[in-house]
This record gives structure tokens, C-alpha cells and sequence, in this order.
């Protein structure tokens, strides 16, 4: 039988899911007992009882200086600046994407505007946005709107040109105006999209987040990891990127679920 | 009176010309299959009848008024697919039209409004054969109930002009005579001018009451892009078929059903009364 008409059962396929994962956790262990062997004091790759004091050191022990929960503020700070960039782009995309899509005036004024835009590398404007906006808040929220909303606008606006033009005709004879099928033909059916265009961002946000925060920042998750390397903590560093994945990998699971419970029929049209 | 009438219309993209000289008149209540070898211009003649693309020459008629310049609420259309919209429920598609029109804000009606559209689209949907899948998404549907979808949907918004761009192109034979039934019920009932593009000769004689074929007359290759299609041929269907009337072939349907045609669309339809 060909490899690629192989039937998995069931128990197979769990344990095969579940197989990299497991590797990666022993060999990891396995690294650690090796080296911890010959040297005790190595801190590259820390043994799980030192990560666990470090995770209890983080998470659920008062920072003796301010007082707080270092991973759990750090965290806060993190989703805030996040949440803001991924929300603002997210609305952008949305407005240029279908009003680029729809409207053959923006679209000749826009697209090659974003397209150009699309192309400058977002970390070479990182500098111009601290000098133009200072170290707070506001230039790393951009930083995340400069890398990741181009992108999202431009996908948003392939969408909706690829829409069957019948549809839209069909809206006319159906006497929608343009405001009208925007809303009711357009929109709808790009959400689905958006969504999944907002899923694959994410991997892109946390990074332009990272690297805004390893430069200025007084809290944060790429703070503290940029922190703490002076020290060559590992057992600090690895719980933390153990974490941001888990925030990236929820996110992204989260996002799917909403989509398909908000637009139940987007599933359907992939299933054919 | 005609519905459309065609005065010497070129289509001509770049430089191939599509439509050659193009002159006919559309009686109203008529059903025009619209026949012709594939490329030849059918779907490009209905496109310019349905205001999506404009003529490069000649006029076109409808109702004695030149013919706007965009698609509106006046011509009808059902393609052979992408007709519907795969984000709106069976119920959705069908109200989409009217709450479009009488909603300008958001496309959206409440209340009783919504309660006596939701009525008429129930009745709709019950017209063409849909009752009990108003809940359902287009992709639950089979191809032939789609179509019977886009065509009520189409049909909500009382078309002067209904045209189908071979909409039963891609059915299986028994689907299709099914569809071919309800096709013939809705064309007499409801005061319309019907141009259906088919490549099926057999439906254009089934359905038509004339029979329009297009095609080059030259055919040599060199020529293929400096001589667009004409009519050919122009056949009017013998015994005459008459919406709302009925010929000695045709006895499904009760005398003076014309005068009933909006019925459908806003109370019961009437029962069939079959004649001996
Ligand atoms: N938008 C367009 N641009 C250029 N050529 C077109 C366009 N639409 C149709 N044509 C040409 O017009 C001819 C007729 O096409 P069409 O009307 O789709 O034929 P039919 O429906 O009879 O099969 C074809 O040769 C096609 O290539
Ligand atoms: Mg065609």
C-alpha cells in the first residue's frame, strides 16, 4: 500500500501527536543530567528543580523591590502593548482592506502605497520611532501596526478582490448601493479571513514586541528575558519563552474557535 | 410595446469584436433562449443586458428607455453558479434583496417589517420547492436547489427582466426537468421577460418562446477576430407559447393566471387547477 493512503488508528495517531513533543522534553533532560554531571554550576541548560525555583520565584513570590508577581505583570504589560498593536491593525485592515477591494478610487490611490509600505523592514524604523515617539507606550504599539498591518491590509484587499464578481453583480441587481454591499456582501464574507490573516500575525506581533521591549521597557516579557540574560539565567529564560509560546499557541487556538462559531458557514465552504 | 429592444450593438474587447451589428426586438412576457456555440458572445450579449458592461456601439431598449448604465433592481440575474450568497442562510438570500432595498443604513429590517418579509419569503421559498431548508447555508444545498435559491432570491425583487446565464447548465437530466417544470410555473405566473443562455438546444425548445442562436458567420481563423457573432437564426416556437395562456400542448395551467402573477411573491399562490 502506498505511504500516502496509510489509515492511522486512532491510538497511533495520539501517540504520534504527542511523540515530538516528549522528545523534545527527554532530550532535553537528558542534555541537562549530561552536563550538570560534569559541571554542577552549569547554567545552560538548568535542571527541572531549579526551573520550578525559578517559576516560583517569578510567578508566585512578591518581587522584594515593588511587590508584584514579575511573570504575571510582566505578562499584563505584554498583552496590553499586543493587544493594542494586533487591535489597531485589525481595524485598519479591515477599512483599507475592503475599501481598497471594493472601491476603484482607493484602490488606484492605495495600493501601491501599502504595497511600498508593506516593504520597509519595521525593525530599521524602530530607532525613528523612539526618537519620534519617546520610549513609552505608544512606539512600541506602532512598531507592531508598522510590521503587521500592511501585511493584514494587503491579504484583507486580495480577499475581497477575489470575491466572484457575479456576487457583486448580483448585490446590484438586488439594488444594493456600494455602501450597502460593502456591508452586507463584502464584510461578512472577508471576517472569516481577517481572522485567520490575524492568526498568522500573531507569531510576527509577539516578535516586534520582543524586540521593542528588549530595547526600552520597565516591565515585560521580552524585558525580562533581555533581563536576565546578563545573568545567563536559563531557568528564568526558558520558562519565560515556554510561556509567550503558550500565549501565542492559546491565542491562535482561541482565534480559530471564534471564527467558527461566529461564522459557522466558513467551514462549510472550505469542506468542498 | 417591446420589453428590450437591441439596435445595432458592437461589443468589441480591444481588438476583437464579440458582437457584430447586433438588431432585435424582446416582446414583453416572452422567453428568448438565447443558443450559440460556446465563445461566441452569450454570456458577453446578457452581460450587456444586465448593464454590467457597456455597449461599443448601437443602443439597447428597455421598456422604450435606455438601459442604465449599472445593474439594477429591474433585471434579474442567476448564473450558472455563484449566484447566491454563501454566507447567508436559505431565509438570508431570499429577504436579502427587499431589506437591501427598503433599508439603506444598514440593509437590515426589524420588527414587523421583518416579520411580513420573513411571510413572503417563506412563501418564496416555498414556491420553488425549498420549504424546510430555510436554515440552511448554500453549501448544505444540492446544485439544483441552489438554483432554485438564486432563483428566488432573483425573484423577490420583482425583475421586469429575469436573465439566466445557462443556470441549468451543470444539473444532472432529472433535476433538470424538475427545474424546467418550475421555471415554466414562474415565468407564467409572474410578469417578466425571460433571456435564458443555454448550450442545450433541447431546453431552449423546452422553455422558449423563440429561439435566438448566434453565431459567426465567417469562420475562416484569420478572420475569427475581425468578424464578431450575429443572429443567425430567429425561431419562434410553433404553436405559440403565451405566459399566463396556454397552448393545446401546455395544459398545466389555468387560464388567466397573468392577472394573478405578483400573487406569488406577496400571499398564497393559488392552487393548480388541472384542466381536462
Ligand atoms: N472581459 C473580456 N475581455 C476580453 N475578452 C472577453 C471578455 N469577456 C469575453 N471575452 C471574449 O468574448 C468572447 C465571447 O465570450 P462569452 O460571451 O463568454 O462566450 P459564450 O458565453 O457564448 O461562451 C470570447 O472569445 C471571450 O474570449
Ligand atoms: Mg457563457
Amino acid at each position: 500500500m502506498r505511504l500516502i493512503n496509510q489509515q492511522l488508528s486512532p491510538p497511533v495517531a495520539t501517540a504520534l501527536k504527542f511523540a515530538p513533543f516528549v522528545l523534545l522534553i527527554l532530550v532535553y533532560l537528558l542534555g541537562s543530567a549530561a552536563r550538570l554531571a560534569e559541571n554542577p554550576n552549569d547554567k545552560l541548560l538548568p535542571a527541572l528543580s531549579s526551573i520550578a525555583a525559578a517559576v516560583d520565584l517569578m510567578a508566585f513570590t512578591p518581587d522584594r523591590r515593588t511587590g508584584d508577581y514579575l511573570l504575571w505583570s510582566d505578562t499584563w504589560s505584554s498583552l496590553k502593548r499586543l493587544s493594542a498593536g494586533l487591535g489597531i491593525s485589525t481595524v485598519l485592515a479591515l477599512m483599507i482592506g475592503i475599501g481598497v477591494g471594493t472601491l476603484p478610487f482607493l484602490r488606484a490611490l492605495l495600493v501601491p502605497f501599502v504595497n511600498f509600505i508593506s516593504m520597509v523592514p519595521p525593525l530599521a524604523l524602530l530607532p525613528i520611532l523612539f526618537i519620534s515617539l519617546g520610549l513609552g507606550e505608544t512606539s512600541k504599539i506602532a512598531l507592531i501596526v508598522i510590521g503587521v498591518a500592511p501585511i493584514m491590509i494587503r491579504d484583507l484587499a486580495q480577499t475581497v478582490l477575489a470575491l466572484p464578481r457575479e456576487q457583486i453583480v448580483k448585490a446590484e441587481t438586488l439594488s444594493a448601493s456600494s455602501w450597502l454591499i460593502a456591508v452586507r456582501i463584502v464584510l461578512p464574507q472577508v471576517m472569516p479571513r481577517l481572522l485567520s490573516s490575524l492568526r498568522l500575525q500573531l507569531g510576527p506581533a509577539f516578535l516586534f514586541l520582543i524586540a521593542a521591549e528588549a530595547i526600552s521597557a520597565d516591565s515585560g516579557l521580552g524585558y525580562r528575558i533581555f533581563l536576565v540574560r546578563r545573568y545567563l539565567s536559563m531557568d528564568v529564560i526558558f520558562p519565560y519563552v515556554a510561556w509567550i509560546t503558550f500565549l501565542a499557541a492559546s491565542a491562535d487556538f482561541a482565534i480559530d474557535r471564534l471564527r467558527r462559531r461566529l461564522f459557522p458557514w466558513s467551514e462549510l465552504e472550505g469542506g468542498r | 410595446m417591446t420589453a428590450l429592444m437591441l439596435k445595432n450593438v458592437w461589443k468589441e474587447y480591444g481588438d476583437q469584436i464579440v458582437l457584430e451589428n447586433l438588431s432585435f426586438d424582446v416582446a414583453p412576457r416572452s422567453f428568448v433562449a438565447l443558443v450559440g456555440p460556446s465563445g461566441c458572445g452569450k454570456s458577453t450579449l446578457l452581460r450587456l443586458l444586465l448593464g454590467q458592461e457597456e455597449v461599443t456601439r448601437g443602443t439597447i431598449l428597455l421598456d422604450g428607455v435606455a438601459l442604465p448604465q449599472e445593474p439594477g433592481p429591474d433585471r434579474g440575474v442567476v448564473y450558472q453558479k455563484y449566484s447566491v450568497f454563501p454566507h447567508l442562510t436559505v431565509l438570508g438570500n431570499v429577504m436579502l434583496g427587499p431589506e437591501l432595498q427598503s433599508e439603506r443604513i444598514w440593509g437590515r429590517l426589524f420588527g414587523a417589517a421583518r416579520r411580513d418579509l420573513r411571510e413572503a419569503s417563506h412563501q418564496m421559498i416555498a414556491e420553488v420547492g425549498l420549504a424546510g431548508s430555510e436554515d440552511k447555508y448554500p453549501a448544505q444545498l444540492s446544485g439544483g436547489m441552489q438554483q432554485r435559491l438564486a432563483l428566488a432570491q432573483a425573484l423577490m425583487m420583482k425583475p421586469r427582466v429575469l436573465l439566466l446565464d445557462e443556470p441549468f447548465g451543470a444539473l444532472d437530466p432529472g433535476i433538470r426537468t424538475d427545474i424546467h417544470h418550475l421555471m415554466k410555473r414562474l415565468w407564467n405566473e409572474l410578469p417578466m421577460t425571460v433571456v435564458m443562455v443555454t448550450h442545450d438546444l433541447r431546453e431552449a425548445f423546452t422553455l422558449g418562446t423563440r429561439v435566438v442562436a448566434l453565431g459567426r458567420t465567417r469562420t475562416l481563423p484569420e478572420e475569427a477576430e475581425r468578424y464578431g457573432a450575429s443572429v443567425t437564426k430567429d425561431i419562434e416556437i410553433w404553436p405559440p407559447r403565451k405566459a399566463g395562456g396556454h397552448t393545446i400542448f401546455q395544459s398545466e395551467f389555468a387560464m388567466g393566471w397573468d392577472d394573478l402573477t405578483l400573487h406569488a411573491a406577496t400571499a398564497g399562490r393559488p392552487e393548480t387547477k388541472t384542466e381536462t
